[in-house]
């Protein structure tokens, strides 16, 4: 119990040290409670949908900044609005910010200055992307132990009686940390 | 002698005296006989003959006459009694019947006398009326000639015209030789021969006004015959011209105030013309009184066109006046509304490119706080934040003022906790005023509310305002905020007397006292206080920096929350007391203020608030439109995802109940995508309520939604309660408009 409880810990930290950090805002919280038993895996859906938006984008405004013949700045500024739009769905505040600092490069038409906010942005992005994986994995983790633990108490009805009072701890805690009860049949 | 019956003559018949005797009754007789004849024929002859029966007897009696002499012809000389016998029988009838038209006589010739009479005085009568008629007639003459000139002169509204027609024809009515007219100068000494008939251009000849002569016409309204020797007759240079009768009218000029009704002109009026007319010298002709009548008449029309055109022209130079007038308050108005379409136009464009950079200037500074610095760099990066975070105030302000003074700012009313804010302003002020050693309490009173209905965000500003100043303005001493309710007997100051607070059951009067023991105002700085960009110029306050336009803005988040503001002071060194007061609302429920913002509260707070209300999200931006749904989806609804205008066109139908359109993209036309809709679905009923999500809510993108027909606006990005809220709204009341 003491692992379910550390990883429960991790995980109520780990969340917390995003919010405090400025990863992530209020919005990324009222889409952790958009999850239900309905769509389970929500946050994950729209974030690797972002990423993949993210990523998509910063490509393009790599290749557009590139160009030797002459910097299409309408273009990069249609990008960055897109990702300051999803961003700001997402609740990803640093990149938001990151954006916000892009367009007004983009709008002086400096390529220099463009260039080092487009590395500002990759950088950025990156630690979201890790951070939010990172995330994912201890919510999948806990909420695999949960299962195994419900699991096992239904088995082993017969022996000692497995306290449901840690399951219903159990319970609380990952409702706690934001996350969300898996229905197990 | 023989026995014949025989009667001798009395004289011998061949006497003399006989054959006299003899001729002259035959001649008598003849007469006599001729006499009825010729009666007879003219009697005939005549129409109208009253006495034929005393014709007959005359008749009767001259034949019998006639008989008689003509009988007595046979008695001249030997007749036989026969003869005798005839004449007797002639003469006895004639006797009779000559006594008796001599008693006829009697009777007639009285008759016959008077008819003379009647004759006589039928004549006179005749010849009387003649000359009535030939009178009659004249003036007839002169009423059709008068008329005529009236005619034309009023057929004109031209002064010179008028007075032109006037002297020809006049002239030519009553064949003149001469006709002028002699007009006051301006100064009115004198008279000045203004128009003649034969003469094209007058030179100018004067002539003094108060010459007897003319103080003769001018004292009577009629025409005055004058002297061909006087100097107003005197037009034409040439000495051996010898003129005719000369008759001259007055013509009052009437000026415009001095007409009355009823009442006739000559009352009133001081200025007269002159006209002269002058019968040609050739004929002997004298001035008849009908032609002098006419000679009246017509001055006095012209008198009365002369007016009139006077009356035009003064119309017609104000009606110019006015056009031009018109014209240039035409052109101000236009240029007034072209500044403030550029200045709206500008507040427009500064409001969203100002505080872009500003935004980059504070996220990338904030950004690079963030890392790793040198303690000098860190220093400088402390400093950009700062100046940077004050420069977005003061541009806030700046904005934040237009739209005050624009009209366009509201308040955000909401329910809100009194104390709070108070406590929240202290601890903003107490960091600040514990480095300057100054002593902050607040006081709050007893009966003052917790909790109350006002726009907080502006509350705060300005008691924060008000106290920043009183801490900015203090170098020693102690600040004391006081707030309380304030009751009626305070609520109407002697110091403003054009506020009256009128309080009622929902709501009360906040009445806050920032008192100070600073520098002081001396009285005449007060007014200026007030407005914005104004400065006092003492040198305490030169270096605090600010714009001057806090307490600008301060006054009127006062005003739009129905209060006053001022400030007193005793003088320099004396501190000042700046008090306002605000109209606040009391919240109705005890349990209410703890809910947020909406004033309503949702009727189902579980997750399938919707169940199947079908939903139709139009964003381009993937992730956007997945939050989105799956917002929608979380509160029970059917949602259906679409990511063009050109495909939403295509989806949507009267089964879906709403559809969110993003409308922050550029490039992407929400708004025509609305349009669209709305001609669609001819039917309100039928139409889905259409919500616009946003990045930014100023009056242009609300003015746009309203214009095409948009229900409602949220600014991005959405919480799961404000979604929930503003869907309970717009099932409700189909109409949201604007939620935060």
């Amino acid at each position: 119990m003491d692992f379910v409880n550390q990883l429960q810990r991790k995980f109520i930290d780990y969340s917390s040290s995003l919010h405090r950090e400025g990863i992530v805002d209020d919005q990324f919280t009222q889409l952790r409670k958009l999850e239900d038993e309905n769509s389970p895996h929500f946050v994950m859906e729209v974030a690797s949908l972002f990423f993949e938006d993210c990523e998509k984008l910063i490509n393009n405004m790599a290749i557009a900044l590139e160009q030797k013949q002459g910097v299409d700045f309408k273009q990069i500024e249609e990008c960055i609005h897109q990702l300051k739009g999803s961003s700001s769905s997402i609740g990803a505040m640093r990149v938001k910010n990151a954006c916000i600092a892009f367009r007004s490069f983009s709008g002086a038409q400096n390529r220099e200055g463009c260039l080092r906010c487009l590395q500002q942005l990759s950088h950025e992005y990156s630690l979201l992307k890790n951070k939010l994986q990172t995330l994912f994995r201890v919510s999948v983790a806990s909420r695999c132990l949960y299962v195994c633990l419900v699991i096992f108490c239904r088995e082993n009805e017969h022996a000692e009686p497995f306290p449901d009072v840690l399951v219903f701890q159990l319970e609380k805690q990952i409702v706690a940390a934001g996350g969300s009860i898996p229905r197990v049949h | 002698m023989d026995s014949c019956n025989c009667i001798e003559p009395q004289w011998p018949p061949d006497d003399l005296l006989m054959k006299y005797q003899y001729i002259s009754d035959f001649f008598i007789a003849l007469a006599y006989f001729s006499i009825p004849l010729e009666l007879i024929y003219f009697v005939k002859k005549s129409a109208v003959f009253p006495y034929r029966w005393v014709l007959v007897q005359f008749g009767a009696f001259i034949v019998l006459c006639g008989a008689t002499h003509l009988i007595n012809l046979w008695t001249f000389t030997m007749h036989t009694r026969t003869v005798a016998m005839v004449m007797t029988t002639a003469k006895v009838f004639t006797a009779v019947v000559s006594c008796a038209t001599a008693l006829m006589l009697v009777h007639i010739i009285p008759d016959l006398l008077s008819v003379k009479t009647r004759e006589l005085f039928l004549k006179n009568k005749a010849a009387e009326l003649d000359r009535e008629m030939g009178l009659i007639r004249t003036q007839e003459e002169t009423g059709r000639h008068s008329r005529m000139l009236t005619h034309e002169i009023r057929s004109t509204l031209d002064r010179h015209t008028i007075l032109k027609t006037t002297l020809v024809e006049l002239g030519r009515t009553l064949a003149l030789e001469e006709c002028a007219l002699w007009m006051p100068t301006r100064t009115g000494l004198e008279l000045q021969l203004s128009y003649t008939l034969r003469q094209q251009n007058p030179v100018g000849y004067t002539v003094p006004i108060h010459l007897p002569v003319i103080n003769q016409v001018f004292s009577s309204s009629h025409a005055v015959k004058i002297s061909p020797k006087c100097p107003v007759a005197r037009i034409r240079p040439a000495g051996k011209y010898m003129p005719g009768e000369v008759v001259a009218v007055r013509v009052p000029l009437l000026h415009l105030s001095n007409f009355q009704i009823n009442d006739w002109p000559e009352l009133s009026t001081k200025r007269y013309a002159l006209m002269v007319l002058m019968l040609p010298s050739d004929s002997a002709r004298q001035w008849h009184v009908h032609e002098l009548e006419l000679v009246e008449v017509v001055a006095d029309q012209v008198a009365v066109a002369l007016s009139h055109a006077a009356i035009l022209e003064e119309s017609m130079r104000a009606r110019d006046l006015l056009m031009e007038q018109n014209v240039a308050l035409d052109l101000a108005r236009r240029e007034a509304e072209t500044a403030i379409r550029a200045r709206n136009d500008f507040l427009a464009v500064m409001n969203h490119e100002m505080r872009t950079p500003m935004h980059a200037i504070i996220a990338l500074s904030s950004l690079l706080q963030e890392t790793e610095l040198t303690p000098e760099q860190r220093l400088m990066v402390e400093t950009i934040l700062k100046s940077s975070n004050l420069l977005s105030t003061l541009i806030n302000d700046v904005l934040d003022l237009s739209r005050l003074e624009d009209g366009s700012l509201q308040l955000d009313l909401g329910t809100f906790n009194l104390f709070a804010v108070f406590r929240e302003v202290l601890n903003l002020i107490k960091p600040i005023a514990s480095v300057k050693k100054l002593h902050v309490s607040l006081n709050l009173a007893p009966d003052l509310p917790e909790y109350a209905i006002g726009d907080e965000k502006r509350l705060m500003q300005t008691i924060l305002n008000v106290v920043g100043n009183a801490v900015k303005f203090s170098k020693e001493g102690s600040i004391s905020i006081t707030a309380f309710v304030a009751k009626s007997e305070l609520l109407r100051d002697s110091r403003t007397p054009e506020f009256f607070p009128v309080p009622s059951d929902n709501h009360f009067y906040l009445r806050v006292q920032v008192k100070d023991s600073g520098v002081g105002i001396s009285p005449q700085d007060i007014p200026k206080l007030f407005t914005k960009f104004a400065q006092t110029q003492s040198t305490a306050t030169r270096n605090s920096g600010g714009s001057g336009l806090g307490l600008a803005i301060c006054k009127r988040f006062v005003n739009l929350m129905e209060g006053h503001i001022w400030i007193e002071s005793e003088g320099l060194g004396k501190g000042c007391t700046a008090i306002f007061m605000v109209k606040l609302g009391i919240p109705e429920r005890l349990n209410e203020p703890k809910l947020p913002f909406m004033p309503k509260v949702p009727t189902n707070h579980g997750p399938t608030a919707f169940p199947g209300l079908k939903v139709l999200v139009m964003d381009e931006n993937g992730v956007s439109r997945m939050v989105t749904k799956g917002l929608l989806v979380h509160l029970g609804c059917d949602v259906t995802m679409v990511s063009s205008s050109e495909e939403c066109l295509r989806v949507v139908s009267h089964e879906h109940k709403v559809v969110f359109m993003d409308v922050c993209v550029p490039g992407m036309d929400g708004y025509e995508v609305a349009i669209r809709i709305n001609e669609k679905f001819t039917k309100r009923h039928e139409r889905p309520i259409i919500v616009a999500l946003t990045g930014n809510t100023d009056k242009v993108t609300k003015e746009n939604c309203m214009r095409v027909g948009m229900d409602g606006i949220i600014l991005k990005p959405v919480s799961l309660d404000k979604m929930r809220s503003v869907l309970s709204d717009l099932l409700e009341h189909r109409v949201l408009f604007e939620a935060i």
